[in-house]
């Protein structure tokens, strides 16, 4: 039987101008590890999205690893120039919603969606409203339950306020990162910060 | 230009620290806010508050994960039959 025309008429890589494929590939081996090093020295970020975006450490770690797993094998799908921290977190992100592995939120708190100005108040209420000048006002919530109220949001919510929040990320990353319209970015922004100032307003404020 | 009032510039807060807001938004947010200190508090506060949000989120990479990363290199591979 014949060989395929393409095998046929491929003549042995030794063949083919040694020099140039020898380039070629000390080329692509080049590019590849600039792109690896690049990707490692995002790492720290990557994880500490990651790590708010999952319910424990361990998981978080698992999801960065697969991350860069996928990303190191699709290394040449990466538009060099482009963002590759929103690059990465789209691969995380997507992983995360196939794995299932979002931090599914207690059934029973729902919140009722609170106007922004409630946590203020409540803590005026109970600190004074002149509290309300001091920067340290805030630490009179502790760190803890900020990371508790943040897990409790309902996950669609909370990836948008973990992108943009704590990720630094751009109304325009985020929706490219999640796949979704950039208004919907905004509301989900919005009512994910509502429900965090709830949380805090019930949990957080003695 | 008229007061909006607190309602309305309660509205405006996250746009405004998100500097999101057209124009005239901003004005009729700030032409509130030279005015009143029930919400200017409010805004100072929420600013605080998304700086200590972040601070409390924010949780370094536990050791030895940059050595798993590390080991992954190379899974690309480079193609030599191009």
């Amino acid at each position: 039987m014949q060989p395929p025309v393409a095998q046929r008429y491929r003549r042995p890589v030794s063949e083919a101008e040694p020099a140039t494929e020898a380039q070629r590939i000390a080329r692509e081996e080049r590019d590849r590890a600039r792109f690896e090093e690049e990707a490692l020295g995002l790492a720290d970020q990557v994880y500490r999205v990651a790590r708010r975006l999952v319910g424990s450490r361990e998981e978080a770690e698992d999801l960065v690893q697969e991350t860069y797993a996928r990303a190191f094998r699709s290394w040449r799908s990466y538009t060099p120039g482009t963002n590759m921290r929103a690059w990465l977190l789209r691969i995380l992100t997507n992983l995360n919603v196939d794995r299932g592995r979002r931090v599914q939120r207690s059934p029973q708190l729902q919140p009722l969606e609170e106007s922004d100005y409630y946590l203020a108040n409540k803590l005026a209420s109970t600190a004074g409203e002149e509290a309300l000048e001091q920067e340290q006002v805030v630490e009179r919530m502790s760190q803890d339950s900020i990371v508790k109220a943040l897990a409790d949001i309902q996950p669609q919510f909370r990836d948008v306020v973990v992108l943009v929040d704590i990720g630094d990320f751009t109304y325009a990353d985020a929706a490219q990162i999640l796949d979704i319209p950039m208004g919907t970015v905004m509301s989900r922004l919005h009512r994910g910060r509502r429900a965090l100032k709830q949380r805090l307003a019930e949990e957080a404020v003695a | 230009m008229t007061d909006p009032g607190c309602e309305k510039c309660e509205e405006l807060l996250q746009d405004f620290l998100d500097r999101t807001l057209t124009n005239e938004e901003w004005a009729l947010a700030e032409s509130h806010l030279e005015e009143c200190h029930y919400c200017r508090r409010r805004y100072r506060f929420e600013e605080s508050l998304r700086r200590y949000v972040k601070l409390s989120a924010i949780e370094r990479m536990p050791p030895g994960l940059m050595a798993k990363l590390e080991e992954l290199r190379g899974v690309g591979g480079i193609d030599a039959t191009a």
